[in-house]
């Protein structure tokens, strides 16, 4: 193995140490654990196949994935859902409020798809409209005047793309919530838990510590939009997406996230509760490392890490 | 039982695409222009007033006195991180954009003077790939903020992009984060930020530094949306407006100060950074 391969190696351990170090903190079940997180580790060192990356793009779409109110009603021991963005509207495809993570006041904002095609209309397939981004800010406002942490879980195929959507202005929407979140002095985590779908993605993503479910995807445009653009032929996902790679693995290795959340075995679909207790534990994690810093630190910091994104030459 | 069908299949693909137009020759209207007859005009049309696309150095010599243009980080050059391949390497894409536009990248930016007032200005270009943003274009808009931070003065960004660039997939993203930073630091030293949205200012562009400047106007008929026309009528089966997302629907919502004619954008600017720095 040449340096370079063992520094990547070294690299992703480290990068994977949240993930490691958490089930021997929580006790549970330890060695079960252990053996899963080698195996994990295991295949993240392989290089990841177009088969593998296309499983996740249907794992992070899988219609039984836990949405952020099933991981609320799991993580959370209380939980006040705030409604409205005090302007226009209430979207359903962004919820917020206020609960209590393991005996701390926690502000949470969520992309919601869902259940049924009744609620999956109203709540637009998780799409929000600029409301939805308003409404985030204006919670996670309270969040910053109280110093309560913000949790943000991220789960939606794009922005809405619709008429109104425009005429409310979509993009400022999504711009002014980037800098919202970039303006916070609490601590901030989130977690793509299914789809991060672009700028509607990014908008509530602007965190301290970004984690990222080990089936989820995250990505600049969805697979079939890119291949109808690239390949002028939207059947060509699979190929686009094997081209971009939205999978946890290469966002890991691109800096994009910083740790990767285990998921039961066979996907978070499989068991809800144990997905919950999971993500629970890479949270409250998350939360640990963030409490060392005031407010002027986490937001220099926060800065400093997104100045850094990108590779050029 | 079912009666025999006949499944009729359309093949659109292998339909040749209609004739393109001359660059030079007027959508709107159809008249047509030699390049000398478009230069002087900057570029819009002197019979219906169509603004055509205006290339980043012809725009960086209008708005800047004689000169005073001095170019920066023109060595930031896009790489390949995803070694990206779709029906052709990004690899060449870009440097047929590079041969194409000889330009670098999608931003040209660097420091000036308008009207005797120091300004830092970064000017996007549609020709290199749709103007759109990858990690070198998010790099250079994040340098522009840093030099208007520390030397003082306004920056006037020139938005004209289809939005993030797939071939750097994620990272393409990540620039939207990025330069919402980049200008949260000047807003914080209270540096004027003053866009100007060219045809088409769309997605990422948007959904980040363009839309969050002190000031914005835009162009006459401008297209300005996050999600395009195309793609809101395929996803939505709405009936668009006719004016759906140009300059002029975006000032009836709210979302732009003005809409400022080309040949009267400079003297608008140079108002503005009068009134900004005037103490």
């Amino acid at each position: 193995m040449s340096s370079g391969a063992e520094d990547h190696e070294v690299n992703l351990r480290q990068r994977l140490s949240g993930l490691s170090r958490l089930p021997l903190l929580r006790g549970a079940r330890v060695s079960g654990e252990a053996e899963r997180l080698e195996r994990q580790l295991e295949r993240l060192k392989a290089e990841t196949s177009d088969e593998e990356i296309w499983r996740s793009v249907e794992l992070a779409r899988h219609v039984d994935r836990p949405y952020t109110l099933d991981y609320v009603e799991r993580i959370l021991d209380d939980w006040v859902e705030l409604h409205g963005d005090r302007g226009r509207a209430d979207d359903g495809a962004m919820v917020a409020g206020i609960g209590s993570l393991d005996g701390r006041t926690v502000v949470l904002v969520g992309n919601q798809k869902g259940r049924d095609v009744k609620e999956r209309i109203a709540r637009q397939f998780g799409m929000p409209y600029p409301e939805g981004y308003l409404k985030a800010m204006r919670v996670m406002e309270i969040g910053e005047r109280f110093g309560f942490p913000v949790i943000s879980l991220v789960d939606t195929p794009g922005a809405y793309p619709g008429v109104a959507a425009e005429q409310h202005g979509q993009g400022g929407a999504i711009a002014r919530c980037q800098m919202a979140m970039m303006r916070l002095g609490v601590p901030t985590v989130a977690c793509i838990i299914g789809e991060g779908g672009s700028g509607g993605a990014v908008a509530t993503a602007v965190a301290d510590r970004v984690l990222m479910q080990e089936n989820a995807i995250y990505s600049v445009i969805t697979p079939e939009g890119c291949a109808a653009i690239l390949w002028r032929d939207g059947s060509q996902a699979k190929k686009a997406a094997a081209a971009f790679k939205p999978d946890a693995r290469h966002c890991l290795e691109l800096g994009v996230v910083d740790a990767i959340v285990a998921e039961p075995p066979d996907g978070a679909q499989t068991d809800h509760d144990e997905a919950a207790r999971l993500l629970k534990g890479s949270l409250l994690e998350a939360l640990e490392e963030l409490e060392a810093f005031d407010g002027d630190d986490l937001r220099r910091r926060r800065r400093a890490k997104f100045r850094g994104m990108g590779v050029f030459a | 039982m079912s009666e025999a069908r006949v499944d009729i299949q359309v093949e659109h693909r292998h339909v040749p695409p209609a004739a393109e137009k001359h660059p030079n020759t007027c959508p709107k209207c159809g008249s047509h222009y030699r390049d000398d007859e478009l230069e002087p005009a900057l570029w819009v049309c002197g019979h219906c007033g169509h603004h055509f696309p205006m290339r980043a150095r012809a725009r960086i010599e209008w708005y800047a006195d004689p000169g005073s243009f001095s170019e920066e980080a023109s060595e930031v050059h896009s790489d390949d991180p995803l070694e990206f391949f779709d029906l052709r390497p990004y690899a060449e894409r870009l440097a047929e954009a590079e041969l194409n536009t000889g330009l670098g990248e999608a931003i040209v930016i660097g420091q000036a003077t308008m009207d005797e007032h120091p300004v830092e200005l970064a000017v996007m270009d549609f020709a290199f790939m749709g103007g759109s943003m990858g990690s070198a274009v998010g790099e250079k808009l994040s340098r522009a903020c840093e030099h208007a931070l520390e030397r003082a003065t306004p920056l006037v960004v020139v938005t004209s992009s289809g939005g993030a660039r797939m071939q750097e997939g994620i990272l393409s993203l990540m620039q939207l984060p990025k330069t919402v930073c980049a200008v949260e630091e000047l807003h914080d030293a209270r540096i004027p930020l003053f866009v100007v949205m060219a045809h088409p200012t769309t997605a990422g562009v948007l959904a980040s530094f363009a839309s969050l400047g002190d000031v914005t106007i835009a162009e006459p008929g401008a297209l300005i949306a996050f999600t395009g026309p195309r793609v809101v009528q395929q996803t939505t089966k709405e009936k668009l407006p006719d004016d759906f997302g140009l300059a002029e629907q975006n000032l009836r919502f709210g979302h732009l100060d003005a809409i400022v004619p080309r040949d009267e954008q400079r003297a608008y600017l140079v108002r503005l950074l009068r009134l900004f720095t005037q103490t």
